[in-house]
């Protein structure tokens, strides 16, 4: 029973970081309408910037520069790319975006090498016990950071006027546009919070028992992209429950990695995408992606 | 079929109906008022939606457009709206002046600020977002959404549609057509604008609601709201509007006072389905080499003329 409460924890806590990941890419879709495949090495620009900056800064301050330097970086995407292209169809940045994932990517891993760079999180390798279980102290900061995010970032979503012009601009940018919302500032707005998001998930992603930041932290972010689809990739609430899903399959399937033998070896790394694909076989549109909500 | 009994008491009433060779009628006002004056628009590289649009709306009572499908009327509306740019079409040449401040060239944000505000065709309410929540979007662009001035405005929208109270919380998406361009009227006055536009806002609604909703149109604009109403349902539209323009592929053909306009007998047979042309004292305002047959013949409109009992 130990076994199983302490999967379900590092589920949880995994879900949590992908989670953070997974609102990223929902709410630029629902500003932009473009799947933003840039934002893992947005991710590994935030975890870059951190475990540089940490002897410096300290812990505290690097993380702080980092999420400040991945938001801007975010929002210079979408000022020089999304909104500067102009008159560009939403296919095409969606690729475009694949390019400066290319790009960034390349660059981080030159300088990054073939280091595993500690981020300087405060957690270490120190665990505690929580119902019986043992589990490492920065799962369960990461849980507690992500519930704290995720609140705000729905209260944020609910009740500011951004939140409700993002919520029409997503229903009906031209609708939303005659009502004098700014569309530029919404979107813009939409990257950087996205783009701050990645960075706290970066710090999570590669802290304790994971060894740390290298080359291959940007492929571990783009699980959460099968939870964004599942989730309905525009409903922030859909990503959540999905980023939950694919973080908890992801740990039940790693820790009976024994009982799964027959499947061969890293049943948990295809684990996201098995589920994702099931789940769209059940429901195309994703848990809550938006149906044609009329009237017959 | 006594249309004139329609008409409001105006004061001054523009020239009579004429032929828009050269001049226009030139309302200008003391303030207040939009200017538009020889517009062109056109999308893309060739086609060409508006060519010399000029019309001008006082600051206060209805104005009416009027056009067949493709006439350029909704390319007017996004001209003045600052919307063109999301169907890719451009502001070639001419002016548009609110208050005398520009507004060619302009966002939406900026004309919303200005006090202009759209209703787009086909209702476009926000499908997925309550009731409630639509009409707290029609505050987004003046930037407060909780000041008093707020809550006047949405008394005042509640108390023009009732309805929109008992389905608050409601996804709009669920209401019918007619409660949809309710609601989508009544977000666009949460902004409390000066000027109203509407994109066609009888289109595909039953005989019953186009009369309620030419009814809360009179009463918008009698609270003291100018509006721009552009319309294919010309019979309503000039029973509402004082002053008329007719549309043809981009250009103004007529224009006048409404109950003149359609006492013409070219409107009559072209926009409220008239086919019987003998008879009838109307300025025959005749001399354009295409007539479109296909325009006068079409059912609907023959039917529209009931609607207005």
């Amino acid at each position: 029973m130990t076994k199983l409460s302490e999967i379900v924890l590092n589920g949880l806590a995994l879900g949590s970081v992908y989670a953070l990941i997974a609102l990223g890419f929902v709410v630029i879709f629902k500003a932009s309408g473009v799947m933003n495949f840039a934002h893992a090495s947005l991710l590994l620009l935030g975890g870059y910037v951190i475990a540089q900056l940490h002897d410096e800064l300290g812990f505290a301050g690097a993380l702080l520069v980092g999420v400040v330097v991945t938001a801007a970086g975010a929002g210079l995407i979408e000022m020089l790319f999304i909104r500067g292209l102009g008159k560009v169809e939403l296919h095409v940045l969606t690729i475009l975006t694949i390019g400066i994932d290319i790009l960034l990517t390349t660059e981080l891993v030159r300088r990054i090498g073939s280091d595993k760079l500690s981020l300087g999180d405060p957690w270490g390798a120190k665990s505690v016990e929580v119902f019986g279980a043992n589990v490492a102290q920065a799962r369960i900061a990461a849980i507690v950071v992500a519930v704290v995010l995720i609140t705000l970032f729905f209260m944020a979503f609910r009740y500011t006027a951004w939140g409700l012009s993002m919520r029409a601009a997503s229903e009906d940018r031209e609708a939303a546009a005659l009502m004098g919302v700014r569309m530029k500032r919404v979107q813009l707005v939409a990257w950087c919070v996205a783009g701050a998001l990645a960075a706290v998930a970066a710090v999570f992603l590669t802290a304790s028992p994971t060894p740390g930041l290298d080359r291959t932290t940007g492929f571990v972010a783009l699980k959460a992209f099968p939870a964004a689809v599942l989730g309905g990739m525009d409903s922030a609430l859909g990503a959540l429950i999905g980023a939950m899903m694919i973080g908890l399959t992801e740990a039940l399937a790693a820790g009976y990695q024994s009982d799964l033998d027959a499947l061969g070896g890293g049943a948990s790394g295809i684990a996201p995408y098995v589920v994702m694909i099931l789940i769209l076989l059940w429901r195309p549109t994703g848990l809550l992606g938006s149906k044609e909500l009329s009237r017959v | 079929m006594a249309r004139a009994e329609h008409q409001p008491p105006q004061g001054n009433e523009p020239a009579p109906a004429e032929h828009p060779g050269g001049a226009h009628p030139r309302l200008r006002q003391a303030g207040g008022a939009l200017v538009v004056d020889g517009l062109h628009v056109a999308y893309g590289r060739s086609v060409q939606a508006l060519r010399g649009v000029s019309i001008t709306v006082p600051p206060s009572g209805i104005v009416t457009v009027l056009g067949s499908n493709g006439a350029g009327k909704s390319t007017l509306l996004r001209a003045i709206s600052g919307t063109l740019f999301l169907h890719h079409g451009a502001v070639e040449g001419g002016t548009i002046t609110y208050n005398g401040q520009n507004l060619r060239g302009r966002d939406a944000a900026a004309a919303v600020r200005a006090g202009i505000v759209q209703v787009p065709e086909g209702r476009r309410v926000f499908a997925g977002l309550s009731v409630a929540e639509n009409l707290q979007a029609g505050l987004l662009g003046t930037g407060d959404r909780r000041s008093a001035r707020a809550k006047q405005a949405r008394e005042r929208v509640l108390e023009l549609f009732p309805v929109l109270a008992e389905r608050e919380t409601q996804h709009a998406g669920l209401l019918s057509g007619g409660e949809q361009q309710m609601l989508a009227i009544g977000r666009a006055l949460m902004a409390g604008p000066k000027l109203l536009l509407l994109d066609e806002p009888s289109l595909g609604l039953a005989p019953m609601m186009v009369g309620r909703i030419a009814q809360v149109i009179r009463e918008i604009a009698e609270q003291g709201t100018a509006v721009l109403l552009v319309e294919q349902n010309a019979a309503v539209a000039l029973g509402l509007a004082e002053t008329a323009y007719v549309l043809d592929v981009g250009e103004v053909r007529l224009t006048g006072p409404a109950a003149e306009l359609a006492r013409t007998d070219e409107v009559r047979r072209l926009y409220l389905g008239d086919h019987d042309e003998s008879g009838h004292a109307g300025t025959p305002a005749e001399g354009t080499p295409h007539e479109t047959p296909a325009a006068a013949t079409s059912a609907p409109r023959a039917t529209l003329r009931r609607w207005r009992g």
